[in-house]
C-alpha cells in the first residue's frame, strides 16, 4: 500500500515501453499527428445523417477488391488459350476459389452502388460548392479510373459478352475522326481482339490502375480533410468555434464516426453476404449469361448490353442515330459531372434551403439515369429509342440549365449552426 | 568574395530553368516512345495476319461462307441473280446513305455497283462500322422482322444497323459507313486469297 503511493507519487514516473515506442516512432515518423490529423482530432459535423455512410462503404469495397483480387491473380492464366478455364478451374477446384470470385464479381456491382449513391449525396448537400471543388474533382476522377478498372476487369474471365462488350467497347474510339482507326489498332495491339489485348488489360486491371486508384483515394480524402467535411446543412461548421478551437457542431471522427460506420459496414455486409452466397449472378444483372459461354470472335451474343452501371450512358449511345455524335454525348454525359462546381450558381449548398427548382431538375435527373439505365439493358426498338432521347434530353438539361436555375431558385436562408436534434 | 559575386543574375538563371525543363520534357517524351510503341501489332501479330485462302468452289447459290481472317469474320456470299437485281432496284438505292461506294470502304477494284470483282461473288468484312458487331445474313426479302420493304441483306443486332445485299448501309441507322471490302483475289476460279490485293486488270 505505502510502495504503491510512494510509487505513483515519484515526480519521474517511469513512461511504460507503450508510450516510449510511440515516441521513438513519432520522433522518426508523423504517426501520432496523421492519426490525429486524420482521426481523433479530424472534427466532422455532427448532423451526418444515412447518406454519409457511402464514403466509408467505397473505401471498403476498395480493399475488398484489392484483397480479393489479389487471390485471383494467384489463379488466374492471362491468355485467350487458359483464361475462360483457369476461371472455371477457381469456381471448381480451387478451396473457396468460388467464394473469393462471388465476392470480386459482386464486388465490382456493389462498388458502384456506394459510389453512386455518394455522388447523388454530394449534388443534394451541394458538397461539390466551395470550397469542396477539388475534392468533387478527385472524386470525379475516381469514378472514371473505376469505368476503366470494371472495363478491363469484364474482359479478363474471356467470356463471349466480356470479348464483345470489349469490342464495342474499344471501337467507341473509331469515332475520333482521323486517328480512329489507328487508335483502336494501337490499344488493341492487334487487328481483332486478341491474346495480346487480353494481356495488356491484365496489366492494366491488375497493376497501373488500382495504384492510380489508391493515389486517388488519398488525394480525395487529403482534400477533405483540409476544407472539413460537408453537412445535410450544407452550412460550414468551422464558422463557429468553441473556446477550445474546435467547431461547436464537430465531433471527433474517431471514436464517433468509426463506431457509427462499423454500424453501416455491418448492414452492408449481411447484404452483400446475401448477394454471394444466395444470388451472386443476380439474375444476369451481375453477371450475365452470355459470360458463361467461352469468347467466340464468330459470333456475336443475340443481344449485347454492357453491365448495368455502363447502361445509362450505353442508353445515350444508343439512342444516336450517328456514331461519332452519339459517342461524343456519351463522353459529355460523363465529363459534365466534372464541372458540376461551377454549373452550381446557387448561394446555398444543401438542398434543405433550395427552392423547388432545384429539387425537381435533381429527381428528374434521377429518374432520368435510373430510366437510362433499365433503357440500356433492353433490346433495340423504336419505342425504346425515343424513351432513352427523352430521358437523354432530361440528363443534359439537368446540366445546360443548372446555371440559370440554380440562380432562379428561391432559396430559404440558412441557419448558422446544423439542425440537429439530440438523442 | 566581392559584393559583385553575391549579386543575383536572374535573366540568366531564369534560361537555365528553361533550358532545362525543355530538355526535361523532351528526353522524357522521348523515353516513352518505346513503350508507346510496344502497345502497335507485334511482329507476330503482324504475321498471324497474313492472307488466307478460301475455297468456294462448292459455296452455293444465295449461301454465305464465313471464314476468318484476323480474327474477323470474312462474309463470302454467291449472290443470285434475283439477289443482284436488289442492288439497282431504285427502292433501295433511294434509302443507302452512300450507294456509290464513294467513301473509302473497299479497294478500288470493288467500287462498283456490285462491290466486288465478280458481280455473283460478294467479300465483305463481317464488321458492323457502328461498334464492331458481327451483322447477321437476312438474306429473305420481307423478313417478318424487318419490315415489308426488307429487300434482303445483313442485319447488325446489337444496334439495329441495316445492310444491303452488297453491304451498304441504310439511311437512318447508327451505322455510319458501308460493311468493308478486304482486300482479296481469285487464285483460281474457285479458290478465293483475303489479304492480298488482286492486280490491276
Amino acid at each position: 500500500m505505502s510502495s504503491t503511493v510512494q510509487g505513483s507519487a515519484r515526480p519521474t514516473a517511469r513512461p511504460s515501453r507503450l508510450v516510449v515506442l510511440q515516441g521513438w516512432i513519432d520522433a522518426r515518423f508523423p504517426m501520432t499527428r496523421l492519426f490525429k490529423e486524420h482521426a481523433s482530432e479530424y472534427y466532422a459535423p455532427k448532423n451526418f445523417n444515412f447518406w454519409y455512410y457511402f464514403g466509408a462503404l467505397s473505401l471498403v469495397v476498395l480493399v475488398l477488391q484489392i484483397v480479393t483480387g489479389i487471390f485471383l491473380t494467384m489463379n488466374y492464366k492471362p491468355s485467350a488459350a487458359d483464361a475462360f478455364a483457369s476461371v472455371e478451374y477457381i469456381m471448381r477446384d480451387v478451396e473457396w476459389g468460388w467464394l473469393i470470385r462471388y465476392m470480386h464479381s459482386t464486388g465490382a456491382s456493389a462498388f458502384f452502388i456506394v459510389v453512386y449513391l455518394h455522388m447523388f449525396r454530394g449534388l443534394m448537400y451541394g458538397s461539390h460548392k466551395t470550397p469542396r471543388e477539388l475534392v468533387w474533382i478527385f472524386g470525379m476522377l475516381i469514378y472514371l479510373c473505376l469505368m476503366a478498372e470494371a472495363f478491363f476487369g469484364y474482359l479478363l474471365p474471356w467470356g463471349n459478352m466480356s470479348y464483345w462488350g470489349a469490342q464495342v467497347i474499344v471501337s467507341l474510339f473509331g469515332a475520333i475522326p482521323g486517328v480512329g482507326e489507328s487508335l483502336v489498332e494501337w490499344i488493341r495491339g492487334d487487328y481483332y481482339i486478341s491474346d495480346i489485348t487480353l494481356n495488356r488489360f491484365f496489366a492494366l486491371h491488375v497493376v497501373a490502375l488500382p495504384i492510380a486508384l489508391i493515389f486517388l483515394v488519398i488525394a480525395h480524402i487529403l482534400a477533405l480533410h483540409e476544407v472539413g467535411s460537408n453537412n445535410p446543412d450544407g452550412v460550414e461548421i468551422k464558422k463557429v468555434k468553441g473556446p477550445d478551437g474546435h467547431p461547436v457542431d464537430g465531433i471527433p471522427f474517431h471514436p464517433y464516426y468509426t463506431v457509427k460506420d462499423l454500424v453501416g459496414f455491418i448492414v452492408f455486409a449481411a447484404i452483400f453476404s446475401c448477394v454471394v452466397f444466395f444470388a451472386p449472378e443476380m439474375g444476369g444483372y451481375f453477371l450475365e449469361h452470355a459470360n458463361f459461354e467461352a469468347a467466340d470472335p464468330l459470333r456475336t451474343p443475340e443481344h449485347i448490353a454492357p453491365v448495368w452501371y455502363f447502361t445509362p450512358f450505353y442508353a445515350i449511345l444508343r439512342a444516336v442515330p450517328n456514331k461519332l455524335l452519339g459517342v461524343a454525348l456519351m463522353g459529355a454525359a460523363v465529363l459534365l459531372l466534372f464541372f458540376v462546381p461551377w454549373l452550381d450558381r446557387s448561394k446555398v449548398k444543401s438542398i434543405r434551403y433550395r427552392g423547388w427548382l432545384y429539387r425537381s431538375f435533381l429527381f428528374a435527373f434521377a429518374i432520368s439515369f435510373v430510366g437510362l439505365g433499365y433503357l440500356g439493358m433492353q433490346p433495340v426498338s423504336t419505342a425504346f429509342t425515343y424513351a432513352a432521347r427523352i430521358f437523354g434530353a432530361i440528363y443534359f438539361a439537368f446540366f445546360i440549365l443548372m446555371p440559370w436555375y440554380t440562380k432562379a431558385d428561391q432559396t430559404r436562408p440558412v441557419p448558422d449552426r446544423v439542425t440537429y436534434d439530440a438523442h | 568574395m566581392s559584393a559583385d559575386a553575391e549579386q543575383i543574375d536572374a535573366s540568366r538563371r531564369h534560361f537555365l530553368l528553361v533550358a532545362t525543363t525543355v530538355t526535361g520534357i523532351a528526353g522524357a517524351a522521348l523515353t516513352a516512345v518505346p513503350f508507346l510503341a510496344s502497345w502497335k501489332p507485334s511482329a507476330r501479330a503482324q504475321a498471324l495476319g497474313a492472307p488466307v485462302d478460301a475455297d468456294i468452289s462448292k459455296l452455293e447459290m444465295g449461301a454465305i461462307l464465313k471464314v476468318n481472317w484476323r480474327g474477323q469474320a470474312i462474309y463470302i456470299v454467291r449472290r443470285t441473280p434475283e439477289m443482284l437485281a436488289t442492288l439497282k432496284s431504285p427502292e433501295v438505292t433511294g434509302n443507302l446513305r452512300d450507294p456509290e461506294s464513294k467513301e473509302d470502304q473497299q479497294p478500288k477494284y470493288a467500287q462498283n455497283e456490285n462491290r466486288s470483282l465478280k458481280p455473283e461473288v460478294l467479300v465483305l468484312i463481317g464488321v458492323c462500322t457502328h461498334l464492331g458487331c458481327a451483322p447477321m445474313n437476312r438474306f429473305q426479302p420481307q423478313d417478318p422482322e424487318l419490315g415489308a420493304s426488307w429487300p434482303g441483306g445483313f442485319y447488325c443486332p446489337c444496334h439495329g444497323s441495316k445492310f444491303d445485299l452488297a453491304g451498304r448501309v441504310f439511311k437512318d441507322v447508327p451505322a455510319p459507313l458501308n460493311l468493308k471490302v478486304p482486300p482479296y483475289r481469285f487464285i483460281t476460279d474457285g479458290v478465293i486469297q483475303i489479304g492480298a490485293d488482286a492486280e490491276a486488270a
